[in-house]
């Protein structure tokens, strides 16, 4: 986009750039990837009590259509070639929780031949929610710090790595 | 018509998929929408938990049985903690006995319930999932107060239970009950006579009660092919004989005998009858220890065993062989899971795709436990 | 009956096949000659007092000579059940299937294949069920090395707290 990283850091492009950033923060669609513990209480987060709807996030179930990847559970290394399949599926811009500790670092399966050290090797990751399994407010707040980065982002403001950016 | 040519697709129901009974993958021949064969590949969630035993010892190894199924995870801990004691020969104290029970049956209640909301929502009915959430969460306020996690419990002991039931958790326990029943009254009228779940449940995946039997089928399948089979009942350990319920068992009402109508009528029974063994075990709960003495350094002599557990889904059975030292030789855990999934390959045959997953819901299949 | 009679019974009739009877607390079992596993459960499963018509459990065990696989045998007519024990050496271990008999024994025998490397003989699909299918070789043997990467993923632990596995015992 030619537009993109160009304009200089005025008051008007820096709120039109909040303006986007809030647009996207509240309606970020999640994809349901729960593999394992995890995932009950990724259930339980989108069920009546702890409601992730009342955040504009709702499950969908296809890659394609969907901005966030909560990885919810421990990643096997059968599993692991096929989650870097469906996040490369995901559209710009996408992000990925790892939620839990068999996401973040392999929890407590780090003894397991067959298990992933942590979901990170294999693909970036925004927000870790640590707990075994973090209970809904854990990843609740864990949804509200990736908004908390998405409102830092900066889309037509000349950022501090524009010229990477243009160049790439 | 008749002449038209058609061509068998291969399709990939991949390892990602909106249902809850975790990773599982089938690679689908299908011609049109009716199924030649599915076959099901598994081993997407093998997170080697029998090895690990080998390393941690019998004590670390309590943690580890909660991932074996995590939705039932009170019954794997109790067949570890069985399992430990048939070989070293230690008994439980009596109230030890009864929270293991009521810990249990609850863990029934809750896992059944889950079972029934995906069976429904995998159909298409969303409601049901969200009344069965919020039925969950309040067992699991329940369970929480009791030993302080939701989901992965780590409650029972080699010996015993790990903490006694708190003060003024027994009143809140049969107050949920006396909620939990009437519940259970309406969610029956919400779903159990609409047509169409009828119509998508009845005659699909019907299993015969030789077959339920050679494939070693478990629990509430093996008891909708009309055998009436309960470890509680049969084979009884703890303190089941105490108590008086019934094993509910597939009569074929709704369609043959045997089919995806008779596996979910039996679970809603069972219940029913979980929260009568709650309030005969909440009344006449006994004072007294909770836990065994049992040295720290737990080391049974050297042997093998075997026990089985009744668990929500099946008859779970654990074979432990000890060489002597601090840390088990070998562990394996047979689920109910695993038995099923092995015959979804010959069910298959003739089912539509849809059928395909009204089945394997049906079934009860739940990822940790078939791969472990 | 109990599970010494079965097995019995199963002596007497299988003479020389059962090579060891273990009456051992708490569970008594018997081993047999793996020619003759298959006959010795057709037998158990078909004989009218026996009617072991369930095959409960399969599993394999590593010890540090040989190689066994544990059949828990069950009847649903009869309340009772057996254990018996087959022995296999430790280098190219192999045995007949036993799916013809009971079905159930298709996906456990596919377990047993995939992490001990057993084969059995006359299995309609013997191939690795829980590890990925180009894995290299069977995890639950004790002597089973780790692999330093599966295709780019390492699988070092970078993590200092994990040491239990290197504990003497």
């Amino acid at each position: 986009m030619p537009l993109l990283n160009t304009l200089p850091d005025y008051v008007l492009t820096t709120k039109t750039d909040e303006l986007l950033n809030w647009m996207r923060k509240s309606s970020i669609w999640y994809m349901l990837f729960g593999l394992a513990c995890c995932a009950i209480e990724l259930m339980h987060t989108g069920g009546p009590r702890a409601d992730l709807d009342r955040f504009g996030a709702v499950p969908r179930a296809s890659a394609r259509q969907s901005d966030l990847m909560i990885v919810a559970g421990t990643l096997t290394l059968k599993m692991a070639l096929r989650t870097r399949l469906l996040y490369d599926q995901m559209p710009d811009p996408k992000y990925a929780i790892a939620m839990g500790s068999c996401a973040s670092c392999g929890g407590l399966f780090q003894l397991a031949y067959s298990v992933c050290d942590g979901v990170d090797k294999i693909l970036p990751v925004d927000v870790y929610v640590p707990g075994c399994p973090p209970r809904p407010e854990a990843l609740t707040e864990g949804l509200l710090k990736l908004q908390e980065k998405i409102m830092t982002e900066r889309w037509l403001v000349r950022s501090p790595n524009a010229k990477q950016v243009a160049a790439a | 018509m008749s002449t038209l040519r058609t061509e068998e697709m291969t399709l990939n129901m991949g390892p990602q998929h909106p249902s809850t009974h975790g990773v599982l993958r089938f690679v689908v021949r299908a011609d049109g929408e009716v199924m030649r064969e599915a076959i099901p590949d598994v081993g997407y969630l093998h997170r080697s938990i029998e090895k690990i035993a080998e390393k941690v010892g019998y004590r670390g190894f309590m943690p580890y049985t909660d991932r074996v199924d995590y939705v039932c995870a009170m019954f794997t801990n109790q067949g570890w903690g069985m399992a430990c004691e048939k070989l070293a020969g230690i008994e439980v104290p009596r109230r030890g006995e009864y929270c293991r029970v009521i810990a249990t049956e609850f863990n029934r209640i809750a896992s059944h319930l889950l079972s029934v909301g995906a069976m429904a929502m995998d159909i298409g009915a969303m409601t049901p999932f969200a009344h069965v959430i919020r039925e969950r969460e309040m067992i699991n306020d329940l369970i929480e107060e009791l030993c302080g996690a939701r989901l992965t419990f780590n409650y029972m002991r080699i010996g015993g239970v790990a903490w006694d039931l708190p003060p003024g958790w027994r009143e809140k326990a049969l107050a949920y009950l006396d909620h939990f029943n009437p519940i259970l009254e309406e969610y029956n009228a919400l779903i159990s006579w609409n047509k169409i779940y009828v119509e998508r449940l009845a005659n699909v995946g019907v299993i015969t009660a030789a077959d339920a039997i050679n494939y070693n089928l478990v629990g509430p399948n093996l008891r909708a092919s009309g055998i009436k089979w309960d470890i509680r009942k049969d084979i009884p350990y703890s303190v089941y004989p105490e108590f008086e319920f019934e094993v509910p068992v597939g009569n074929g009402q709704w369609g043959k005998l045997g089919d995806s109508m008779d596996r979910y009528v039996v679970r809603i029974r069972e219940m029913a009858e979980s929260s009568k063994i709650l309030r005969q075990a909440l009344e006449k709960i006994p004072p007294g220890a909770v836990l065994a003495k049992v040295v720290r350094n737990f080391k049974p002599p050297a042997g093998e065993c075997q026990i089985r557990v009744e668990s929500a889904r099946g008859d779970m059975g654990w074979y432990l062989v000890s060489d002597g030292s601090g840390y088990p030789w070998r562990v394996h855990v047979r689920t109910g899971s695993f038995a099923a999934m092995g015959i979804i390959q010959k069910l298959s045959a003739g089912l539509m795709i849809a059928d395909l997953v009204t089945l394997i819901a049906s079934l009860d299949v739940i990822a940790p436990e078939i791969d472990r | 009956m109990e599970a010494l009679q079965i097995i019995e019974r199963v002596k007497s009739r299988f003479g020389d096949s059962v090579l060891e009877i273990s009456d051992k607390k708490p569970d008594p079992f018997a081993v047999i000659d793996p020619k003759a596993i298959v006959e010795v459960g057709r037998f158990m499963n078909e004989d009218p007092e026996l009617a072991m018509d369930c095959l409960s459990n399969e599993s394999g065990v590593d010890y540090k000579d040989r190689i066994e696989v544990v059949y828990h045998l069950f009847s649903y007519q009869h309340r009772h059940g057996a254990v018996l024990k087959v022995k296999l050496p430790r280098d190219n271990p192999s045995v007949a299937t036993l799916e013809g008999v009971w079905k159930s024994a298709n996906w456990m025998e596919r377990e047993i294949f995939d992490l001990l490397g057993v084969n059995f003989e006359g299995h309609s699909d013997l191939r690795r069920i829980l590890m990925p299918e180009d894995w290299i070789g069977h995890p639950l043997r004790k002597d089973f090395v780790e692999p330093a990467e599966y295709h780019g993923i390492s699988t070092v632990r970078e993590s200092p707290i994990v040491r239990l596995d290197t504990k003497k015992k």
